[in-house]
């Protein structure tokens, strides 16, 4: 796929990030205080910025594969975002949530933060960093342990 | 001819700032992954870029697994800080910056490093392309993370820290 890919699958991933780093900008949820408000139930006018989301992708992701054979610039077929349940998704999650509630910020809105000039989030960003590879580390240790044994080692 | 004005303040205290700004944001960060799927078959999420990028700098065949996929991932979140600089620059008129304490944002970017890589997935994942996709994993993952941030927040918020 890194190889012979379409001369706009670059250019369309940055059309994509554009539209959606600029709808973190104005929804204002690239400012943790925005989100902490949500979270202390002072505003709640953030869920409309998920569920607002959710609603486009929801239409796009359900009408695309009827209306197209193959995604025209990869070739592939198109698939829901289906990932397996284990354990790990609510215990990620929590974990996930404990950040969050503490910082405020999410990774998609730390990128966007950065975009708005707020510098001081490269705090957030250089913990989520640090976050990142500690899993990750301590993940490729568990699976190199335990050879060939498939994802389930997790 | 009067409005009952019973829902009127209700609508005002659950939505001090109204609701446009973030009904409209959130159409566009659900159209910004609706583009990239449209065209790629991909349904993007912005915490992988975290590990992807992390394979530039490290062998661990957890990041390796990434390589494939680091470039694009890198050119997405180069758009999402530009898209965001756009707004800045028309709407917001210069840079603003967080008043929350600078541990807090980083102990919890550590927790949200994990989380999000343990439990496959963020806000815009699990949140945006994985509820729109109607996983019901997903719709786990968000309600585990909305909930704990709820608790966490509010507990935060009663120690008294101010941001």
């Amino acid at each position: 796929m890194a190889t012979d890919r379409h001369p706009l699958f670059i250019p369309l991933v940055l059309v994509g990030g554009l539209i959606f780093g600029f709808g973190l900008g104005y929804s204002h949820m690239a400012r943790p205080e925005v989100v902490l408000n949500f979270l202390q139930f002072e505003d709640f006018g953030l869920l409309f910025v998920m569920f607002g989301g959710a609603a486009v992708t929801g239409v796009v992701f359900f009408l695309a594969p009827r209306v197209l054979d193959r995604a025209p610039l990869t070739g592939d077929r198109f698939e829901r975002r289906l990932k397996s349940f284990d354990r790990n998704v609510l215990v990620g999650g929590a974990i996930f949530g404990v950040g969050w509630g503490l910082s405020g910020i999410c990774p998609g809105a730390a990128y966007a933060s950065l975009g708005i000039g707020n510098v001081t989030i490269l705090w957030a960003l250089a913990g989520m960093f640090l976050g990142a590879y500690l899993q990750g580390w301590w993940r490729s240790r568990a699976a190199d342990s335990v050879d060939p044994a498939p994802t389930g080692a997790d | 001819m009067v409005a009952d004005p019973v829902p009127l303040q209700l609508a005002a205290e659950l939505f001090p700032n109204g609701i446009s700004r973030y009904a409209i944001g959130g159409l566009f960060v659900g159209l910004g992954a609706a583009v990239i799927y449209v065209g790629t078959g991909i349904s993007a999420g912005a915490s992988t870029f975290l590990e992807s990028t992390l394979s530039y700098v490290s062998s661990r065949s957890r990041f390796q697994q990434y390589v494939a996929s680091r470039d694009w991932r890198l050119v997405f979140t180069f758009g999402i800080v530009l898209g965001a600089a756009v707004y800045a620059v028309v709407y917001q008129g210069g840079a603003w910056t967080t008043e929350v304490s600078w541990w807090r944002l980083l102990i919890g970017g550590v927790f949200v490093g994990i989380g999000t890589r343990v439990g496959k997935g963020c806000t815009s994942g699990h949140g945006v392309c994985g509820v729109g996709s109607a996983s019901k994993t997903s719709i786990a993952g968000v309600l585990a993370f909305l909930l704990v941030a709820i608790l966490t927040a509010q507990v935060v918020a009663a120690l008294g820290a101010t941001p």
